[in-house]
């Protein structure tokens, strides 16, 4: 097994998910109100709160489903606008995406309202390249006549983006077959980077090798940590730090182990 | 004097845009929590907002932005300057 | 461990730098990368959405009327109102089958009993008290909440609660609370405790605390039907059968308006005294009426519920019902210990418009209030009137017997709208607040407001000379 494995884990259990041998960890990221808990509960089995207003989940929720033998532990997250500000429940998300270490993360995007919905995809894009979009709620916007050119959302966004009707059943097994693929290693995704202002680039082009030589580009996205220094969020820097240590210290452990 | 800035002369908040009407956000006096989430909502400035409904008493007041409804306190959106449309 | 320290300096440096630049630019790169985000995703949807012709917006026109400033507030009345009178009345038959079935299998277990040998105070704690404790919850209960929450969850489904928080924030906001906080409120009826766990989408700390604090005066799953039951006998016993459940209806919407205006001068009072604060900002989106899928929705909330009630009334019915039926025969002297705590709490609990045994039975009902109205009947029963009791009227009777006038029903329903939370809410409570004090008032406050309420309208109904 691994180094990396075992750290993961350590960061995992931290987040109280005990995963099993082999066994791949989903996010379930999204806005408020797009229909994750829809998508986790069709996926699972199980009955998550469900409703037509945003904030019904507020805290992780954990299932299983297995597809194509593979065992998948999925955690429907609270929704979020952001997951730059500083709310609980977004702090609750963007800590999973960030440090759980999930091996996929799947964004449900609310297709009647794609480009407020983008603004969190290409925020998370930028945090981890193993993303799947489910783009749901796509009977909604039938009825309101906005017809969406998923093939080129696709190409543009450089992530699978999978059209689904959650409620209705649709799209859940192109979701699955996508979350495998992306899951198990077996495709490879080069998510569309965010351009920023001239003066943004710059700056970030400055600090991004100083990031480099601290030595966490292996465990988050320099690019990403740079953004963050830019826009002052100290305690995000701090909780790196926190969960770098926590890493740290456990693989040094099980290292003793071994020698022993 | 008023000649120099002839873009802030037709500026007013977004509370005072009547309902039915449009405007484009010019700038944010908002501050902390509120202003992120404002923001990471859409209203960036130049995004085009129009002014839904108000709430019975006049407030709350409901926003169209980028294809969602969001409503906000009075004195809140007082504190968002926009162009009108 | 070098490695760590080199880090360490390194990372200040960083953030030294970071500052820095950010000082350099005017503070401005937080609002220029949430701008620039956005005008990346503006790109993107211009690449490859198309919005046809506008059709015409069925949202728009429906919160033309349901957050109109003539017809919102009535129409929120009325469909409560509505919702309250189906309830009751399709309660009714369901009710008294429930009723006659699990009474008359009563009647085959004692027989078993009885075939069997079986001592006297095994057949009582099994069957008089966890048995027949069971089988009240189950037959008053849950028909009406089985029909109850699958209609709620369809306007859940639909979308319209947030109209509501849009409706009632400007009363909030005198109170300085949350609009939100009606949310909570809403999932108060389910849980009060799912309803406390729900005031994390309150942003403001301070707002959030209001609403745990007042979660409490929405009667919950465990207390709706208490209402009910008395609302029926009490309120409708002499009306004309068509009229009843709409009287009833009627009486429960004012019992639940009434536990909305206390929520209010409770939060208003806690904003300018324990809580003081300025109402802080509120963002509340307002999502598209979506039509729910309604025999699916009705059909699932209703399984939901029926085994929400039946697991609640498994897990402390039959317990509580043994319990009870122990106390209530076990004597002290001439009378039962039940009786003797009764006769204890009977000076104040006349005070306020009850009596002993129903005080008695709030308290014994603090793990869970769907046992109080069991717990009352089985400690009347054990003192003495009568034996058999398997109906509404009989159930009035009992009542009656025991000297219940519509003071004592008022009184009683007040008591059970406002009084102390659950122990699961109250550990719920801890859990949020994390703080020993904020859950003691989540108790306290709740507490008081029903002694006062009860005490008031007991006596000033005495002083008129309206009851006894
Ligand atoms: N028409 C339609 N409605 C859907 C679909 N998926 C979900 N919904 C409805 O959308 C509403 C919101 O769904 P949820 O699954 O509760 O949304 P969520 O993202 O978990 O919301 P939060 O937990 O509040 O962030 C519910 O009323 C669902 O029934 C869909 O594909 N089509
Ligand atoms: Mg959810």
């Amino acid at each position: 097994m691994g180094d990396s494995s075992v750290s993961h884990r350590v960061l995992r259990e931290h987040f109280g998910i005990n995963t099993k041998e082999n066994q791949k960890v989903i996010a379930l990221a999204g806005n408020p109100n797009v229909g994750k808990s829809t998508v986790f509960n069709a996926l699972t089995g199980l009955r998550q709160h469900t409703g037509n207003w945003p904030g019904k989940t507020v805290d992780n929720a954990q299932g299983i489903f297995t597809y194509k033998n593979n065992s998948f532990l999925i955690v429907d997250l609270p929704g979020t606008y952001s997951i730059l500000a500083r709310t609980v429940e977004e702090e609750i998300a963007r800590d999973f995406i960030c440090f759980g270490q999930p091996d996929v993360t799947i964004v449900v995007l609310d297709a009647t309202s794609l480009e407020r919905n983008l603004n969190l995809a290409l925020q998370v894009m930028e945090i981890t390249s193993r993303v799947v979009i489910c783009l749901n709620l796509i009977d909604e916007a039938k009825k309101k006549n906005i017809s969406i050119d998923y093939a080129g959302l696709e190409q543009e966004l450089g992530v699978p983006v999978v059209p689904t009707a959650a409620r209705e059943g649709i799209g859940l097994e192109d979701l699955k077959e996508e979350v495998y693929q992306v899951g198990l290693g077996f495709k490879k995704v080069q998510p569309r980077k965010t351009h920023y202002s001239p003066e943004i680039e710059e700056a970030l082009a400055a600090l991004i090798p100083k990031i480099q030589d601290l030595g966490w580009g292996e465990f988050l996205n320099p690019r990403w940590i740079a953004l963050r220094f830019l826009d002052g969020d100290e305690k995000l820097i701090d909780n790196i730090v926190r969960h770098l240590s926590l890493k740290a210290g456990q693989s040094l452990n099980s290292e003793v182990e071994i020698a022993l | 004097m008023q000649g120099a800035k002839p873009k802030n002369k037709s500026q007013i908040t977004l509370s005072q845009i009547k309902e039915g009407s449009a405007c484009t956000i010019a700038e944010l006096h908002l501050e902390g929590l509120l202003r992120r989430r404002i923001m990471d909502l859409g209203f960036v400035p130049g995004t085009a907002v129009q002014c839904v409904r108000k709430g019975p008493t006049g407030d709350p007041i409901a926003y169209t932005v980028r294809g969602t409804t969001i409503a906000l306190r009075k004195e809140d959106a007082a504190k968002i300057n926009v162009f009108m449309a | 461990m070098n490695n760590t320290i080199i880090g360490h300096n390194l990372l200040i440096e960083l953030k030294r730098e970071a500052q820095k630049k950010r000082l350099a630019g005017g503070n401005i790169y937080a609002d220029k990368i949430v701008s620039d985000i956005f005008t990346n995703a503006e790109d993107i949807v211009h690449k490859n959405v198309v919005r046809k012709d506008k059709q015409i917006n069925w949202s728009q026109k429906a919160d033309n009327i349901l957050t109109s400033k003539i017809t919102g507030y009535p129409i929120m009345l009325l469909t409560l109102g509505a919702i309250l009178w189906i309830t009751i009345s399709g309660a009714n038959v369901p009710s008294a089958i429930l009723a006659d079935v699990l009474f008359r299998f009563q009647d085959v277990l004692t027989g078993i009993f009885m075939y069997l040998g079986a001592p006297d105070w095994l057949h009582g704690v099994l069957v008089l008290g966890a048995y027949r404790s069971l089988a009240w919850v189950v037959s008053v209960m849950l028909p009406p909440m089985a029909i109850f929450f699958p209609l709620f969850t369809l306007l859940e489904d639909l979308g319209y609660l947030p109209r509501v928080s849009f409706n009632l924030d400007h009363i909030f906001k005198k109170a300085k609370a949350c609009g939100k906080q009606s949310l909570t409120m809403c999932m108060g009826f389910g849980c009060n405790a799912a309803g406390v766990i729900s005031c994390r989408i309150i942003d403001s700390p301070r707002e959030r605390l209001i609403a745990i604090l007042t979660n409490n005066f929405v009667p919950c799953n465990g207390r709706f039907p208490t209402l009910i039951a008395i609302g029926m006998i009490f309120g409708a016993g002499n009306l004309a059968l068509h009229l009843q459940s709409a009287a009833v209806a009627g009486i429960i919407t004012g019992m639940i308006l009434i536990g909305i205006a206390v929520t209010f001068i409770v939060s208003w009072t806690l904003s300018r005294t324990l809580l003081k604060g300025e109402a802080s900002s509120m963002v509340l989106e307002l999502p598209p009426y979506r039509r729910p899928k309604i025999l699916a929705v009705l059909y699932r909330s209703f399984i939901d519920r029926t085994i929400f009630v039946l697991r609640r009334a498994v897990l402390v019915a039959l317990p509580a019902g043994a319990i009870t039926w122990l106390v209530s025969n076990v004597y002290v002297g001439e009378i039962s210990i039940l009786a003797h705590t009764a006769n204890f709490l009977d000076p104040v609990a006349l005070a306020i418009g009850l009596d002993g045994f129903i005080l008695l039975a709030f308290i014994l009902g603090l793990p869970a209030n769907e046992i109080v109205f069991p717990i009352l009947i089985m400690s009347y029963l054990s003192s003495g009137y009568m034996i058999e009791l398997d109906s509404l009227t009989d159930l009035q009777i009992l009542l009656v017997n025991n000297g219940w006038t519509w003071l004592t029903a008022l009184c009683t329903m007040l008591f059970c709208l406002l009084h102390w939370p659950c122990a699961t809410t109250l550990l719920t409570a801890l859990k949020e607040t994390g703080s020993k004090k904020w859950s003691f008032l989540t108790f306290l406050i709740p507490t008081g407001v029903a002694f006062l309420v009860c005490f008031i309208v007991a006596q000033s109904a005495r002083l008129l000379g309206l009851a006894p």
